[in-house]
C-alpha cells in the first residue's frame, strides 16, 4: 500500500473511532461476548474496515434502487404437499440436551 | 496406480467399460488420501466405510446397466459446509463439531444419482468466510505445489485434494471466489455457475444472495459434466432457477473463431502481480491466435466491489448464522446463567475470530442508524456494478481476467491483515455480486512454481461461452500435475 494511501485508512479510521458503548450494542445484537481484549481488537478491526467501506461514498448512487438479489423473484409458491420425512429422533441426536423428545434449554420465565 | 491422474470422466469411462471397477477406483483414492493427509490435510472426515459399501452398489448398479451416467462409480470429495445425511458436517467450526445431517444437500443428492460415491469432507475456511483454508477450527490445508503456501480458500480443501490426486474431483461453493480463487492457487479448474443454477438447499448459508455451489475437477471437461450433473430446479430452494440450456458439455468445442472477448483495463492495474499479468495475458493471446477478437475495455467500479460485498456479505452472514445458538445442534458452552448468557458464551466459545469478526461487522451494518449509509448504500453500489456488467456484456461474449492479483501467498501472512487478505479477492466478488458465472483455470507456473489462474466470466445463464473459450484455451496446453500428486 502507498504511504498516502495509508494515511488516508489512518485518517479515515480515526473518524470511525467506535465507542465502547456502540461495541457492546454490537455485541447485543450479534449475541457474542467477547472479553476486553477481544473487544479492543474487534472495535479496531471494524474501524480499519468502516474507513475503508468508505469508499463507497465517492459514489453518487442517488436514483439508484438497492439491489438485495440477482433476479427480482418474489413470493415463490410450491404445492403444500405432506411427506413421509420424520427425521424427530435424528435430529434430536444432534441437540447438546434433550429430555422426552424436546430440546432441553435454560428456565426462560420466571415463576 | 495411477488411475487418480486421469480425470473424472476418464475414470468414469474405465469403470463403465469394466476395466476398472468403483472398489478399485475408491481403494485408490483412499490410499492417496492416507499417503498424503499428513502433508496437506484436505479432509476434515474421510468415510473409508460408507465409500467402500457404497462402491459395492454402485458397481452393482452399473453392471446392470441403471447406472449408465459419465460420472458413475467415480469417487468425490464434498465441501464440509454441504449436507451429508449421516455423515459429520463442520463446516471447518469448532460450533458444528458433532453435527449430523439428517439429509443430504440436494447438489450432492443429485451426484449420487448420478452413481458417485463420497469419500469424504474437504476442509475449509470456517463457514467459508476466508481465502486460506487457515481459518478452519481443524487446521490448516496445505498446498500440494509447496506446503509452505496456503492452498486459498475457501474450497482448500477440495482444491488440494484434486490438486495432489487424492480425489478425482470434488464441490465446492463460491461466495466471493471461494471455489475460482483456490483452484487459481491449486492449479485446479473451478466453475461458479449463474446464481440460482445450482441448488443451496443443504448448503450452509453464509450470504444467501451470493452462494453459489459448483465443481472442481483437473479440467473443463470435468466441470462441465459435473456441472451438468448437479444442476437442476429445486422447489426446496426458492431461488433456485428452472432453466433449459444445462447441457455445459455440448460446449466442449475447441472453436473460438469470431468470440468477442473483453480484457478490463482494470484488472491489469496496481497490485497484479508482473508474472501473473504475464501468463494472462499470453493466454488471452492464444485465444486470439485462434480465432476470438480479443480487446481490452473499461469495466469501471472494480475498486468498489470489495467494499460493498464485505457489508453485504457481512450482514447476510449475521442473519444466517443467528442459528447456532446451542440449543439445536452443535456446541454448548458448559457453564452459563440463564439463556441469553447461554447464547452468547457458546456463540462466542464455538465461532473463530474471522467468524465473529464478520458477525460484528454485519450487526453493525445492519443497525439502525448505520443501515442506510452502510447496508442500502453496497446495495446499490450491487446494482451499479451489475449495469457495469451488463454494459460489458453488450459488447462481449467473456471477460477475460486473472483470478486472483498474485500466485498463493506464504501460510500465516495473510491471517494478521485481514484487509490484506480482502483485498486478494478484488478479481473475484464482483462476479458474486453481479450472480454471473466464471471459471478459474491454470494458465502457467510462476517463478516460485506456484500455479497462476485465469478467470474467465460470463452473462448470466451463458455459461456455455465460457466452457467454450476455456476449454479452447485449455487444448493449447498441457495438465501440470503438483508434485504432490506425482508422489
Amino acid at each position: 500500500m502507498k504511504q498516502s494511501q495509508s494515511k488516508r485508512l489512518a485518517e479515515q479510521t480515526e473518524k470511525h473511532k467506535i465507542s465502547d458503548e456502540t461495541m457492546e450494542y454490537v455485541g447485543i445484537l450479534a449475541k457474542l461476548e467477547l472479553s476486553a481484549q477481544e473487544q479492543k481488537e474487534a472495535s479496531e478491526d471494524m474501524e480499519r474496515m468502516l474507513a475503508y467501506i468508505d469508499k463507497l461514498n465517492e459514489l453518487d448512487t442517488s436514483g439508484i434502487e438497492p439491489m438485495s438479489h440477482i433476479f427480482s423473484v418474489n413470493n415463490v409458491f410450491r404445492e403444500d404437499i405432506v411427506k413421509e420425512q420424520d427425521g424427530g429422533e435424528d435430529t434430536l441426536a444432534n441437540a447438546p440436551e434433550q429430555r422426552n423428545r424436546a430440546f432441553v434449554v435454560p428456565k426462560t420465565v420466571d415463576q | 496406480m495411477k488411475l487418480l491422474s486421469l480425470t473424472a470422466v476418464a475414470l468414469g469411462t474405465k469403470i463403465r467399460n469394466g476395466e476398472v471397477t468403483a472398489k478399485e477406483a475408491v481403494l485408490a483414492s483412499l490410499e492417496a488420501i492416507e499417503a498424503k493427509e499428513e502433508q496437506i490435510h484436505s479432509f476434515v472426515t474421510v468415510d473409508r466405510e460408507g465409500a467402500l459399501k457404497r462402491a459395492g452398489e454402485v458397481q452393482k448398479k452399473i453392471e446392470a446397466g441403471t447406472l449408465t451416467g459419465p460420472l458413475a462409480g467415480v469417487p468425490v470429495a464434498v465441501k464440509d459446509n454441504l449436507c451429508t445425511q449421516g455423515m459429520l458436517t463442520t463446516c471447518g467450526s469448532k460450533m458444528l463439531y458433532n453435527f449430523i445431517p439428517t439429509y443430504t444437500a440436494e447438489a450432492v443428492q443429485n451426484l449420487e444419482r448420478a452413481g458417485a460415491i463420497i469419500l469424504g469432507k474437504t476442509n475449509m475456511d470456517e463457514f467459508a468466510m476466508g481465502s486460506t483454508t487457515e481459518t478452519s477450527a481443524y487446521g490448516a490445508t496445505r498446498n500440494p505445489w509447496n506446503t509452505e503456501y496456503v492452498p486459498g480458500g475457501s474450497s482448500g480443501g477440495s482444491c488440494a485434494a484434486v490438486a495432489a490426486e487424492e480425489a478425482p474431483y470434488a464441490l465446492g461453493s463460491d461466495t466471493g471466489g471461494s471455489i475460482r480463487q483456490p483452484s487459481a492457487f491449486c492449479g485446479v479448474t473451478g466453475i461458479k455457475p449463474t446464481y440460482g443454477t445450482v441448488s443451496r438447499y443443504g448448503l450452509v448459508a453464509y450470504a444467501s444472495s451470493l452462494d453459489q455451489i459448483g465443481p472442481i475437477a483437473k479440467d473443463v471437461t470435468d466441470c462441465a459434466v459435473i456441472l451438468e450433473a448437479i444442476t437442476s430446479h429445486d422447489q426446496k430452494d426458492s431461488t433456485s432457477i428452472q432453466r433449459t440450456d444445462v447441457d455445459f458439455s455440448t460446449a466442449l468445442v475447441d472453436d473460438v473463431k469470431g468470440m468477442k472477448i473483453g480484457i478490463p483495463r482494470d484488472y491489469l492495474g496496481e497490485g497484479l502481480d508482473a508474472e501473473v499479468r504475464q501468463a494472462v495475458l499470453a493466454a488471452a493471446k492464444k485465444l486470439e491466435e485462434k480465432g476470438a477478437l480479443v480487446e481490452e475495455f473499461d469495466l469501471s467500479l472494480t475498486e468498489y466491489a470489495i467494499p460493498a460485498y464485505y457489508v453485504i456479505a457481512a450482514a447476510e452472514a449475521s442473519s444466517n448464522l443467528e442459528r447456532f445458538d446451542g440449543v439445536k445442534y452443535g456446541y454448548r458452552t458448559k457453564a452459563y446463567e440463564g439463556l441469553h448468557n447461554m447464547y452468547k458464551k457458546s456463540r462466542s466459545e464455538g465461532f473463530g475470530a474471522e467468524v465473529k469478526r464478520r458477525i460484528m461487522l454485519g450487526s453493525f451494518v445492519l443497525s439502525s442508524g448505520y443501515y442506510d449509509a452502510y447496508y442500502l448504500k453496497a446495495l446499490r453500489t450491487r446494482a451499479m456494478i451489475r449495469q457495469a456488467f451488463d454494459k460489458a456484456f453488450a459488447e462481449y461474449d467473456v471477460i477475460l481476467g486473472p483470478a486472483a492479483p498474485t500466485t498463493a501467498p506464504r501460510l500465516g501472512d495473510s491471517l494478521s491483515d485481514p484487509l490484506k487478505m480482502y483485498l486478494g479477492d478484488i478479481y473475484t466478488v464482483s462476479v458474486n455480486l453481479a450472480g454471473l458465472p466464471g471459471v478459474s483455470l491454470p494458465c502457467g507456473l510462476d517463478q516460485k512454481g506456484l500455479p497462476i489462474g485465469l478467470q474467465m466470466i460470463g452473462d448470466c445463464f451463458q455459461e456455455k461461452k465460457i466452457i467454450r473459450a476455456a476449454y479452447a484455451y485449455e487444448q493449447t496446453r498441457t495438465y501440470q500435475r503438483s508434485p504432490l500428486a506425482e508422489q
